[in-house]
C-alpha cells in the first residue's frame, strides 16, 4: 500500500506539525493528562496504597468541604485575590513609571538598569521567606508594629498628615500610604516588567516625538499622547503576566499544596486547586475585557 | 564675496550672554536640573531599596561572635572573619549542591531552549485549521497555575511507566521521585517552568521572518530542517539568549518544582529552606563544643542563615554582573516588543 504524495501545496502547509512534536507530546502527557487526572481526583477520595493509588467517587463532596467545613480557605482565597487586585496596578505604575526614567539618557544608566533588574534574580521570594524567619530582622520589625498600633498608616504618619491636609480623601490616603509600606513587594515584582516596558519603549520611533516637539508639546503632553498609547499593548502583556506571576507564590498556594503533601488529602487539594484557578481565570478575563478595549493598535 | 544673510553674525558669547539674560533661560535652566535632582532621588531609592537586604546579609556574614552582641556594630563588623563562610560550606555540602544545581539548571536550560525554538518555529508556520487552537493551548498552559496538576503530576512520575513498556522489562513501574529525570523529561517535552512564555517569545518572533527567505532556501534545494538549522535558526539568536537567561535563572530559582520532585536538600533553592537543620545537626553533632553550645542561640542561628543564603545568591550575582547587559539588548531585539 502506497501513502498518496501530498502536494507541495499541502506538505507546505503541513511541515510545522513536525515541529512542534516534541512540545505537543509534551502537551498531551504531561499538561492534558495531569489536568483531567487532577479534576477526577478532585471529584473522589484519592488514598495512596502500595503500588498506586485508589480512588472512589464522591461527586462534589471535596468542593463542599472546601468552601462549607474548611476553617480557612474561602478567608485565605479572599485574602489572595484582594491582595493580586490591590497590588497589580501599583505594579503596573510603578515599572511603567521607572521604565520612563531608565529610558532617559544619563549617567550611572546602565548600572540603575542592572540593580533594578537584580529582583528577578535573586528570588525575592524565598529570601522574604527567609527574611520573615530571620529573629533579628523580626524583633525589629515586632517593635515597630506595636509602636505603631498595627495600622499601617502609622507607620508613615507625617505622610498621612501631610496628605489628609493637602485636601485627599481619607481613603485615597490609606491607600497610597500602604503602597508606600508595601515599596519593597512591589520592587521585587516589577523586573520583568520594567524590562517588557523598556524594550518597548525603545521600539517607538523617535520621530514621532520630534514631530511633536516641533508642533510644541511639553513633555508631559508627549507622555499621554506618544509612549501611552504606543505602549498600551504592552501594559495588557504585563497585566496578565503580572496577575499570573502572583499565583506562584500566593497563600492559596501554599495551603493547597501543604493540604496535598502534609495533610495527605489529596482530594480536597486538587478541588481548592481548582477553584482558585477558576477564580483567576475570572479575574483574568473580567481585566482582559476591559483593558483590551483601550488598547491602542497601531494597525 | 561676503554671505548676503539678512541676519547679522554674533560672536560665540555675545549669544551666550544674550541667552543668560532673558528670564525663560533660567526657568528652563532651573526646570532641568530640578527634573535631574528628583529622578536622582527617586532611582537611588529605589536602588537603595533593591540592594539593602544585600548589604545587609553581606554585612551581617561577616561578622564574628563578638560583633554579633557588640551593639556599637551596625554595618561594618569589627573583627572581619570567615568563620561563618567556612561553617555553612561544610555544614550545607555546598560544593556539591552548587555543582548538582549548575548542571541541573544547564541541562535544563538547553533542552528547553531546543523544544520551545523548534515549537516556535512550528507554530508561526503551521496553516491548518486548528493550529489556532493548539496555540491557545500554549497560552493555556501559560495560565493554569502549578499547583492544579501538582498531584497528578507527582504520582505520575512516582509511577513512571511509557505505555507500558517499562513494567514489561522490569516488572512495575519505575519511582522518578528523588531524581533529576522529573526535570530532564519536562524540560524536553516542553512543560518545564514557563515554557508556555518561551514558545511565545519565539513564535513572535519567528513571524516577523518573511517567508520568501525560507522559499530561497527551498528553491536551492534544502530541506525543512535544513533550512530551520541553517538560515532561521541564526536569525534567532538574540531570542534564543533571552530564553536561554530566563530559563537558566528560573530553573534555579525554583523552588516549587524542586521541593516537589526532591527529598533531599540537594539543589541551591531546596538548601537554604533547610538551612537552620543542617546547620543545628552538623554543629551538634561535630564534636566541636564549644561552639555546640551556640545553636541554641537564635541570633547565631538567623547569622548562620544569613550567611547560607549570601551564598545561595552569590553565584547568581556573581554570573549576572557579567550577562546583565544581555538582559535588555536581547528582550529588544527578540521581537516579543514591537
Amino acid at each position: 500500500m502506497r501513502f498518496r504524495k501530498l502536494s507541495l501545496e499541502q506538505k507546505n502547509r503541513y511541515y510545522g506539525l513536525y515541529f512542534i512534536l516534541p512540545w505537543f507530546a509534551g502537551f498531551l502527557f504531561l499538561f492534558v493528562g495531569p489536568l483531567l487526572a487532577s479534576f477526577r481526583y478532585s471529584l473522589s477520595n484519592l488514598q495512596v496504597t502500595n503500588d498506586g493509588f485508589s480512588l472512589d467517587f464522591i461527586g462534589f463532596a471535596n468542593y463542599r468541604e472546601a468552601l462549607l467545613s474548611h476553617e480557612s480557605y474561602v478567608r485565605i482565597l479572599t485574602e489572595s485575590v484582594i491582595d493580586i487586585l490591590i497590588n497589580t496596578p501599583l505594579i503596573i505604575i510603578f515599572s511603567l513609571f521607572f521604565a520612563v526614567l531608565l529610558n532617559q539618557r544619563f549617567r550611572g544608566r546602565v548600572l540603575a538598569r542592572a540593580i533594578f533588574f537584580l529582583p528577578v534574580i535573586l528570588a525575592s521570594g524565598i529570601i522574604a521567606s527567609i527574611e520573615s524567619g530571620d529573629l533579628m530582622q523580626s524583633v525589629v520589625r515586632s517593635a515597630n508594629d506595636t509602636t505603631g498600633g498595627g495600622l499601617s498608616v502609622m507607620k508613615n504618619l507625617e505622610l498621612t498628615v501631610m496628605l489628609i491636609e493637602s485636601g485627599m480623601s481619607i481613603t485615597f490616603v490609606e491607600y497610597l500610604t500602604g503602597a508606600v509600606s508595601r515599596i519593597y513587594e512591589i520592587v521585587s515584582q516589577s523586573g520583568v516588567q520594567i524590562l517588557i516596558f523598556l524594550a518597548g519603549l525603545q521600539s517607538i520611533s523617535p520621530s514621532l516625538y520630534e514631530a511633536a516637539k516641533i508642533e510644541g508639546s511639553t513633555g508631559y503632553e508627549a507622555f499621554w499622547k506618544i509612549t501611552f498609547p504606543m505602549i498600551s499593548p504592552l501594559i495588557l502583556t504585563n497585566l496578565v503576566y503580572t496577575i499570573i506571576d502572583s499565583f506562584i507564590s500566593d497563600e492559596t498556594s501554599r495551603l493547597v499544596v501543604d493540604t496535598a503533601f502534609k495533610s495527605f488529602n489529596f482530594g480536597l487539594s486538587a478541588a481548592m486547586a481548582w477553584m482558585y484557578f477558576a477564580v483567576i481565570a475570572l479575574v483574568l478575563w473580567v481585566t482582559t475585557a476591559v483593558v483590551s478595549r483601550k488598547v491602542f493598535y497601531q494597525d | 564675496m561676503k554671505t548676503e544673510t539678512a541676519v547679522k553674525e554674533r560672536s560665540a558669547r555675545e549669544t551666550r550672554l544674550q541667552r543668560m539674560a532673558s528670564a525663560v533661560y533660567w526657568v528652563e535652566f532651573a526646570k532641568k536640573w530640578l527634573w535631574t535632582i528628583v529622578r536622582f532621588v527617586l532611582i537611588f531609592g529605589i536602588s537603595f531599596v533593591i540592594v539593602y537586604p544585600i548589604l545587609l546579609k553581606l554585612s551581617i556574614a561577616f561578622k564574628s561572635m563578638e560583633d554579633l552582641y557588640d551593639s556599637t556594630v551596625i554595618w561594618i563588623p569589627q573583627n572581619i572573619t570567615l568563620h561563618n563562610f567556612k561553617l555553612v560550606f561544610e555544614a550545607m555540602n555546598y560544593p556539591s549542591v552548587l555543582m548538582n544545581t549548575l548542571l541541573l539548571s544547564s541541562a535544563v536550560m538547553v533542552l528547553q531552549t531546543i523544544t520551545c525554538v523548534l515549537a516556535g518555529y512550528g507554530f508561526a508556520r503551521i496553516k491548518f485549521r486548528g493550529s489556532g487552537l493548539l496555540f491557545a493551548g500554549v497560552i493555556f498552559t501559560i495560565l493554569v497555575p502549578a499547583n492544579t496538576i501538582m498531584i497528578p503530576l507527582y504520582l505520575h512520575f512516582k509511577n513512571f511507566d511509557v505505555f507500558g513498556l517499562i513494567e514489561l522489562f522490569r516488572g512495575e513501574p519505575v519511582n522518578l521521585i528523588n531524581t533529576y529525570w522529573p526535570f530532564i523529561i519536562s524540560a524536553a517535552l516542553g512543560m518545564g517552568v514557563k515554557t508556555g512564555l518561551y514558545v511565545y517569545i519565539f513564535r513572535q518572533f519567528f513571524k516577523g521572518i518573511p517567508r520568501e527567505i525560507e522559499e530561497a532556501a527551498y528553491v536551492d534545494g534544502a530541506g525543512y530542517f535544513a533550512t530551520f538549522r541553517k538560515i532561521i535558526l541564526p536569525n534567532a539568536v538574540p531570542s534564543m539568549v533571552t530564553v536561554m537567561l530566563f530559563s537558566f535563572v528560573w530553573q534555579w530559582n525554583d523552588s516549587f518544582f524542586t521541593n516537589m520532585y526532591l527529598n533531599e536538600p540537594k539543589v541551591m533553592s531546596s538548601m537554604m529552606a533547610s538551612s537552620g537543620y543542617a546547620i543545628a545537626t552538623h554543629l551538634s553533632g561535630g564534636g566541636q563544643a564549644e561552639i555546640a553550645s551556640y545553636v541554641q542561640d537564635p541570633f547565631f542561628m538567623s547569622m548562620m542563615m544569613n550567611t547560607s543564603v549570601l551564598m545561595a545568591i552569590l553565584p547568581l550575582i556573581i554570573l549576572y554582573v557579567f550577562v546583565q547587559r544581555h538582559f535588555v539588548e536581547s528582550v529588544e531585539r527578540s521581537g516579543l516588543v514591537g
